[in-house]
Parts: C-alpha cells; structure tokens; sequence
C-alpha cells in the first residue's frame, strides 16, 4: 500500500514536471527575449535584479513596437554558445545580445537589424600609449575564449602576439590591472561598458583602433513572420532619436563614439 | 550534415594531441604526488601524517574549475609566477593546468593507494620490521609493490576520470579538445553535431585506456 502511494506520488510529479516544461518559454501572452546577463553597458543584471544595458532597451523597444506591454516581457539570459538553439526550440522568441551577422549564422537563424555597428578595440592601462597596428604583435593579448576577436586576432591582425583565451572578460581585467597582460580585445562597445563601470572609472582606456566591423542585429527563429515588424521597429527607433538617447546613456560616460545607426538590411 | 568539420581552419587532432598530453603529464605527476602523500599519511611522523591529511582532505573537497583558476588568475597573472613561460602563451597556461590536475588528482591517488596497502596483511609489514628493514624499505620492498598490484583498476578509474577533466583546461585557455570544441560552436552555430563528435573523441580516448588496464588488473593482482 506505502508502494503504490509512493509510486502514485512520484507519477504525478513526474507529469507536474511534464506540463511545467510544456509551457515554459514563449507562452501566448508576452515575449520572452534572450539577453546577456554579464556584459555592463550591453545587458547586465544589476544587484537589485533589474536589467539595464543598450540591447536591454533595444529589446524593450521593439517589443512595445510590435504590442507588448512592459510586464509581458521576459528575458531569458542567451550565452553565445547557446543562442541558435535556444531560437530554434522556440525557448526565447528573440535574441538581443552583442550577436553579430555572420555568414554560418544565418544559416541558422534570421536576422532583423542590424541596430549597431560596433568594431574590434582594445582596452589599455591609462599609462600605456595606444600601439600601432603593427606594434600590436608585440604585445600580450587577452580575450573570451571562442569569440569571434579571438579569431580575428589569430588570423588577420597580429599573428604573432601572444593571446590568453579566458572565460570571461573579468578575468582578463585581473591580468590586465596587474601588469601582466597589455591589453584586452574584443568589440569596443563591450570594452566601454567596461571601462565606465564605477569599481574601473579612470583606470582602463580605449585605444580607438578600429579593427573590425561587427554588426549587431536581431535574431529570430528561421522563417518568423515578425522580422518585418522587427526591422521595422529598429527604423522608427533611429528615426525617432530613441537610439541616440540610448546610445549616449549607456556608451557616452565612456567617452565612446560610436558609429552612426546602420542601415537596415546592411551586411558585412 | 558534417559540414562544418574543415580540418584546414580547425586543428582536431592537434587539440585531442594537448588533451592526451595533458592527460600523460598529469598522470605521471599524480602518480609521483599521490604515492609521497600516500607515504605520508601511513609514515609513523604525526606532522606528516597531519599534513598528508589536510592536504588531501582540502584538496580533494575543491572544485576542481577553481584550482585551476586559481593557479592562473592567482598564481601567474597576480603573483606573477611563471613557471618558465611567457604570459599570455599556450605554454604557460599549459604548465599551470597541468599543476593544477596535479594537485587535485594526486588526492585520489593517494587515497586509492591507501587502500591498496590496507590489502596488504600486517604479518608482512611486521615480519619484514622483524628482519631490521626500516619504514622506508618496509614501504618501498614489501608494502607498496603489492598496493600498486591491488589498486591498478582503481587507478585506471581515476586516469579516466581525469582525461575527462583536462577539459576543465579551457576555462585558462588551454588549445585542448573542449576549448576547440567552444570555438568550434561559436564560429558554425552547430551544437549538437559537434558536441557529438567531441564526445566521441573522448570515448576514442577513454574506452581503451579501461579496457586495456582492466586486462592489467587481472594480471597483476596478487592471488591471496
């Protein structure tokens, strides 16, 4: 009898969870969007659990242009490795995180945008000059493991220089404060973000080399109908000014300029 | 379906090559670790007893991920302890993953071989104090070649465990198999084809080193 209670019991958790993940992600009401969690300037989870950052309030824009009050957004946090798959079961409904355009992307996945233009940089000690672009071989390198600038570096740039891949960008910054490391690579728009958080005010600087051009869209599963409301939205949002307010309040404490608002459909 | 596998841009085998000397080079300074603190926690010196016992007891409790962190975040980019290498090279990162497994896996070695000397019945050790040898000779001729004939198929357990964790490696940087196999996803957008093929280059690697050492264990236990 204690047997079949058990087993009763364990059955009915099992089709709790069944249904839990049935309807998890991308219900009828609300869009669930896929952002960064760990990136200041772009997405980041403030201490009071709050998302700020550029893509977040690019996501929160488009979404109230395609009908979706504030409340029925959710984000979903999307890790570069994972964004294809988490637009492909349809767990988020778009991706707004630092995802450049590429060619094998796209294969994938549709892009709507893009919103951004941003470029490989480096990310210096104040008291160190800016190097050359060939000066840049001599120097210790530091990167995100499996980023794109990673590649960059290796293939096109500065072959020679030495490179430490890390997992995140912050580990980079103990190298980098300590003295061992030179300089950290990847988008400026990220490094900005960086640079202008209060605990690293005044410390790191951007060289302002423009080694890559990086466009920053939307991704959406394969085949969405929404891809025209979405490029449609990011129009608006420039034409309006919003991406300029935005641009100045997330990347203008950093002394960054970015590039002007890039052309719908433009692709590298 | 195999596409995305361009041999040109992506070093396979070369990666799976640092994965297996990782793998040696680490085992062989385990071994050598392991059977010192191994000495230690059986020797009749309660300080070194002490000390085999905490550092087994604290290193085998630590996540493995924060070791080696910790001797690359720590050891070399704040210390700046180099071990020989440049900053920023393949070889620096490479030494301090392997003395970072070294640490960490000589624990289990130490412990496995623990109990491989308590399969050795006490009559031996006694006899051979009665004969004049001292701790060193009683451990070294008598106690331990009969351990190491006990415990081969609990170390092969631990060989594979590690050649699985040198994946931990990519978190500094190490060119191995899992650091490929991250490049590899983030550049062709492929998860699943690729987390297959590397899963079995792992089981390529792992499922001989079983076998062949379960034969061994065989052989070479002592028939009591």
């Amino acid at each position: 009898m204690r047997l079949r209670k058990a087993s009763a019991l364990a059955a009915s958790a099992a089709a709790l969870v069944l249904t839990a993940t049935a309807c998890g992600g991308g219900g009828d009401d609300g869009i669930t969007i896929g952002i960064k969690f760990d990136q200041p300037g772009l997405g980041l989870q403030n201490e009071e659990g709050d998302f700020v950052g550029f893509d977040v309030d690019v996501a929160r824009y488009i979404a109230g242009e395609l009908g979706y009050e504030e409340d029925e957004i959710t984000f979903e946090e999307a890790p570069s490795p994972e964004r294809e798959q988490l637009l492909d079961r349809g767990d988020v409904d778009m991706i707004v995180a630092s995802y450049s355009i590429t060619e094998e992307r796209e294969e994938q996945v549709d892009f709507a945008g893009p919103y951004f233009v941003a470029h490989q940089d480096l990310l210096l000690r104040t008291d160190t000059e800016v190097p050359t672009p060939e000066a840049i071989n001599d120097l210790t390198l530091c990167s995100v493991s499996g980023s794109t600038s990673a590649e960059n570096v290796q293939r096109d740039f500065a072959p020679d220089a030495n490179l430490q891949p890390f997992n995140t960008y912050s580990e980079c910054l103990t190298g980098l404060e300590n003295g061992t490391l030179d300089a950290l690579t990847t988008d400026d728009s990220i490094l900005a973000g960086y640079a202008a958080q209060e605990q690293h005010q005044g410390k790191f600087a951007l060289a302002g080399l423009e080694l890559s051009d990086e466009y920053y869209g939307v991704g959406l599963p394969k085949d969405s109908e929404d891809l025209e409301d979405v490029n449609d939205a990011i129009a608006q949002m420039v034409e309006d000014g919003t991406w300029e307010e935005l641009v100045q309040e997330h990347f203008g404490p950093a002394n960054y300029e970015a590039d002007a608002a890039p052309e719908i459909g433009a692709r590298p | 379906m195999f596409d995305f596998l361009d041999l040109d841009r992506y070093d396979l085998f070369g990666a799976f090559w640092t994965t297996v000397q990782l793998t040696v080079l680490s085992g062989i300074g385990s071994l050598i670790w392991g059977t010192i603190l191994a000495a230690m926690r059986v020797s009749p010196v309660p300080i070194m007893r002490a000390f085999g016992t905490v550092y087994v007891h604290v290193f085998r409790n630590t996540p493995l991920t924060l070791i080696i962190v910790a001797c690359s975040q720590l050891l070399a980019y704040t210390l700046g302890m180099t071990m020989w290498a440049d900053f920023g090279t393949q070889s620096l990162s490479f030494r301090l993953a392997v003395l970072g497994f070294v640490l960490y896996t000589s624990t289990f070695v130490c412990e496995a071989l623990r109990s491989g000397i308590n399969t050795v019945p006490v009559g031996q050790a006694e006899a051979a104090r009665a004969l004049g040898l001292s701790f060193t000779q009683v451990l070294t001729l008598i106690v331990l070649p009969q351990a190491f004939r006990a415990v081969v198929a609990p170390l092969a357990n631990v060989l594979i465990a590690l050649t699985k964790n040198t994946t931990v490696a990519a978190a500094i940087g190490v060119a191995e198999a899992a650091l490929l196999m991250r490049d590899m996803i983030e550049q062709e957008a492929q998860l699943v084809p690729i987390a297959i093929l590397f899963a079995f280059g792992f089981i390529v690697l792992t499922l001989p080193t079983g076998l062949f050492l379960g034969w061994v264990a065989k052989r070479a236990a002592v028939k009591r």
